[in-house]
């Protein structure tokens, strides 16, 4: 027997050691590093390759693969490999921030609802109804199609690159919040008539202390379970918006917009359409795979429900 | 029961109502009014000329009188004129509804068809390579990002293989009767087909392995039946339960998903007319397939709820048991 101290095991250890035993959720947390790494150098690789990724070069359309460009040139001779790491930047921005602005939104709203419950419950609950039994995709056609200046914004703030960028984050968020206001409102329900919360209570906390401090540290698992999770539906909404023109505008690259001329460009050059789709499917799978990971190692009961 | 379905239905019909207010609020956000159509169709026009034909067509008026007098309209059956096709919305929309019905109905047959059975394999050796390859295979369909899926499958067999049509409803010119119609369908219900197939799998799977813990699954074993037996006769019913509830608030969300499958495949359903529709400033057009959309999907969410309440009696429709 080897004379090994045995630490006590923290939470934290003990969540670490069950989301490495998930071996597909540890590569897939890998990989999405490695994307996100790759997609942040990207002005790096600009300098090896001295190219730039907005350079058009007519005389170098449909480039095969070479040293010089390797994956080859888009329809205006640009380098693809540059657009795709460029627009893994844009498509992962969006999918962590919309995200995360969602589930704020959503913790919010729950945390309230939960908390307070009454008509103010009531109320958050039929809206929160509402918004679930909407048609998701043609209502974000219609957002993203929305004039900025007929919402007060000034023309150069509404024509602005960012722009497409910011309002891509607001819409999804604002369609996005009802998975994880209904999570974090039924745990709210229930934790609020726990003994720890009345203890609290009767030592004179206020309503926002006793939710910031005691409530909220025990929502915060399904909170991340469903966060990462909702990282790879906001990458696939982003990418159906972009590519139907609505999302992110080029000059910008994400990986949606990349496959709007993939379409029209099928017969002629079917190899620029696998890589953008190649780089969401990816991605969204890896996410994914990360929150079933993190979901049976933060919640193990789960396991024994059965892995959903 | 009958309480309960009046009280949905009262609240859809709530739900339906403010919707309405809130599409033709953001329709109005959207660029362009119909007098800047105008516009651009007769340079002539003076600045006074516009002011007199917004007069006209009411656009000076605050968002809440036009709403007014759009619902008005529409309660007497007037929804207005569709800009692109020149026609009324509702001689559009419904055979457009049509083809995406007949779209759906394909698709969402053959993916219950292939998940359901493939969750249950699954479910019965949990943990297995086999549960794996399974696994695997739903989460790629919920990843896979349905237009990229679309675009492959036309590189595939419309470029490279050249046996199926791209994209349209027929050939054009020739009337080939529903044989023809079902080739043109071919792609487009596969593409929707893989797309959802993923969900059910892992629905259909969850719910079959929390079935098969249950005591009285057990007790079946114990009386010698034949493993078929148990997962077919005894399991399977119990856990359709919740699948069933999944599978009809699926279909609202699969009706607007297929916006994406009808744009890519150049399919004339709801989807591709309700983007055209934004697209081209058909905003009647928009308003009111918009709604539909809706209303399909609020119709969905009720059949959930009396399937659940209904296949279930232990659940009641009042919460309780009746």
């Amino acid at each position: 027997m080897t004379a090994a101290i045995i630490k006590p095991a923290t939470p934290l250890s003990l969540v670490t050691r069950r989301f490495l035993r998930h071996r597909l959720a540890v590569a897939s947390a890998a990989l999405l590093a490695v994307l996100a790494a790759l997609s942040l150098a990207a002005p790096l690789f600009e300098t090896w390759l001295a190219l730039d990724a907005n350079t058009v070069d007519l005389f170098n359309r449909f480039a095969p693969p070479s040293t010089d460009h390797p994956l080859g040139t888009d329809e205006a001779g640009r380098d693809v490999l540059l657009r795709l790491l460029y627009g893994g930047r844009v498509s992962l921005f969006v999918g962590i921030s919309a995200a995360l602005t969602a589930a704020i939104l959503g913790t919010t709203i729950g945390l309230l609802s939960g908390y307070f419950g009454g008509a103010l419950d009531a109320i958050f609950m039929r809206v929160t109804d509402g918004v679930i039994a909407l048609p998701l995709l043609p209502l974000l056609i219609v957002l993203a199609a929305l004039d900025l200046e007929k919402l007060g914004f000034s023309a150069a703030a509404a024509q602005s690159e960012g722009a497409s960028l910011y309002r891509i984050v607001v819409i999804v968020a604002l369609v996005g919040w009802t998975t994880v206001a209904r999570l974090v409102r039924a745990t709210a329900l229930s934790l609020r008539e726990r003994q720890f919360v009345l203890a609290a209570k009767a030592q004179g906390a206020s309503a926002a202390r006793i939710m910031a401090v005691h409530i909220l540290p025990n929502l915060a698992s399904p909170i991340i379970v469903a966060t990462t999770l909702s990282v790879g539906n906001v990458i696939l909404l982003e990418s159906v918006l972009s590519f139907l023109g609505l999302g992110i505008q080029p000059p910008l690259p994400s990986w949606g917009n990349l496959l709007t001329n993939a379409q029209e460009l099928i017969w002629d050059a079917p190899a620029l359409a696998v890589y953008p789709g190649l780089a969401i499917f990816v991605t969204v799978i890896a996410f994914n795979f990360v929150g079933d990971g993190l979901q049976d190692a933060l919640d193990p009961r789960s396991l024994e429900r059965g892995r959903r | 029961m009958l309480r309960f379905l009046g009280e949905r239905l009262v609240q859809s019909a709530a739900v339906l109502a403010v919707m309405s207010f809130v599409i033709f609020a953001l329709i109005g956000l959207m660029p362009g009014d119909p007098v800047d159509l105008m516009i651009s169709a007769d340079p002539d026009l003076t600045s006074a000329d516009i002011e007199k034909l917004r007069e006209i067509y009411g656009l000076d008026r605050p968002v809440v009188e036009r709403y007014g007098n759009w619902l008005w309209a529409a309660l007497q059956g007037d929804f207005g004129f569709s800009r692109l096709f020149a026609r009324p919305v509702f001689e559009v929309l419904i055979p457009a509804l049509g083809h995406t019905l007949a779209l759906l109905g394909i698709s969402l047959t053959l993916a219950l068809c292939i998940g359901l059975p493939l969750g249950i394999w699954a479910a019965v050796k949990p943990y297995s390579v086999r549960d794996y390859a399974v696994n695997l295979f739903a989460f790629a369909g919920i990843s896979v990002p349905s237009f990229w899926l679309g675009l492959l499958l036309i590189i595939v067999f419309a470029v490279i293989l050249g046996i199926l049509p791209a994209g349209g409803l027929g050939t054009p010119g020739a009337d080939g009767g529903w044989a023809d119609k079902l080739i043109y369908l071919v792609l487009p219900a596969a593409s929707l087909t893989l797309a959802s197939v993923g969900g059910h799998t892992r629905y259909m799977r969850a719910s079959m392995l929390e079935t098969l813990r249950q005591d009285y699954i057990r007790t079946a074993r114990a009386k010698g039946l034949t493993e078929r037996r148990v997962v077919l006769g005894h399991a399977l019913r119990n856990a359709l339960i919740p699948v069933t509830t999944i599978v009809a608030l699926d279909f609202g969300f699969l009706f607007s998903g297929a916006l994406i499958t009808e744009t890519i495949f150049a399919y004339p359903g709801m989807g591709k007319l309700t983007y055209d529709a934004v697209m081209g400033n058909d905003f009647n057009l928009a308003l009111v397939a918009l709604l539909l959309a809706t209303l399909v999907t609020l119709i969905g969410n009720i059949l959930a709820d009396l399937a659940y309440a209904w296949l279930d009696p232990r659940i009641g429709f009042e919460g309780k048991n009746q």
